[in-house]
């Protein structure tokens, strides 16, 4: 992950970097399966390396495949990079070590999803209960964000601007 | 023992602040989105990495299985990918409509047409 990661960095042919950034997904979605989270894959494949992909070739096809080459000196962002990666490590050091099953997060509520999930919802798969029946709402909200995004391009990218400036010609 | 139970993070912390130097370091508009992406992957990797138990399987609950990992990082990173997707959309969109306006997607080139009119 992290060489596909260099490769994004320096290579400037704007193609080869949307396609690694698929590859990108894919690793990532194969970290989830093996940290156990199956659906958080399912979805990381799909629309990572899918939908995110077919939209950054679409951009792409619109404007232009090539990276000019940087005009100026990258010292600066580098040293904010360095510092403040810096000081992430330091922080991960108070974090509950890997698969530690006595970790914070595993000792609030999640046992009780666990245990209750199934019986309460009917559902075997204890992500899918959480997220459609006890988080009902925030799943709705998320299909109002996704609506608000599609409205959005639509907005930016539709037909209507054209109609809109023909008209103008017509009054002027 | 700190340095194998901790790997996880770091990786993370690489990831994201690779991410982060894509994002203000380059030019490219479109590139700055595939930066915003990465870093986006790197806290979904690090939340994931929270919720995995040792010895647990994944949380679809089965006879015969005791232990499975925390189920609630799944179900915010399951939204979070779809409003990531979104947020990338609407991103790709202004960069096209940015290039219609400007002929350009260098953000420095968009700056020094600013600076001329």
């Amino acid at each position: 992950m992290s060489l596909t990661v260099f490769g994004i960095l320096r290579i400037r042919n704007l193609f080869a970097v949307v396609m690694l950034g698929s590859i990108f997904s894919l690793m990532a979605a194969a970290i989830f399966v093996i940290l156990d989270a199956v659906d958080v894959a399912f979805t990381e494949a799909s629309v990572g390396a899918g939908i995110s992909t077919v939209l950054a070739l679409g951009t792409i096809a619109l404007t232009t495949d090539r990276e000019k080459k940087p005009s100026h000196t990258k010292i600066l962002p580098l040293i904010v990079v360095i510092l403040t990666g810096a000081a992430l490590i330091y922080g991960t050091l108070d974090l509950a070590h890997y698969g530690d099953p006595n970790a914070p997060a595993h000792r609030h509520v999640a046992p009780s999803y666990l245990k209750e999930g199934p019986e309460k919802t009917g559902i075997p798969n204890v992500v899918t209960s959480v997220l459609a029946s006890y988080r009902g709402y925030d799943t709705l909200g998320e299909v109002t964000v996704i609506f608000t995004a599609g409205v959005g391009v639509i907005l930016l990218l539709g037909n209507w601007r054209h109609i809109g400036r023909r008209r103008e010609d017509e009054d002027a | 023992m700190a340095a194998v139970g901790l790997y996880n993070y770091w990786i993370v912390v690489f990831l994201m602040m690779a991410g982060f130097y894509i994002v203000i370091a380059h030019d490219n508009l479109v590139k700055k989105i595939v930066g915003l992406n990465i870093f986006q992957a790197s806290v979904f990797v690090m939340y994931i990495t929270f919720g995995k138990v040792q010895g647990g399987t994944a949380p679809i609950i089965a006879d015969g299985v005791t232990t499975y990992s925390n189920p609630l990082p799944h179900v915010l990173i399951l939204t979070a990918i779809v409003v990531g997707v979104a947020t990338t959309a609407l991103g790709l969109a202004l960069v096209v409509r940015i290039n219609e306006a400007y002929g350009t997607i260098e953000e420095d080139e968009i700056h020094d047409q600013d600076d001329d009119t």
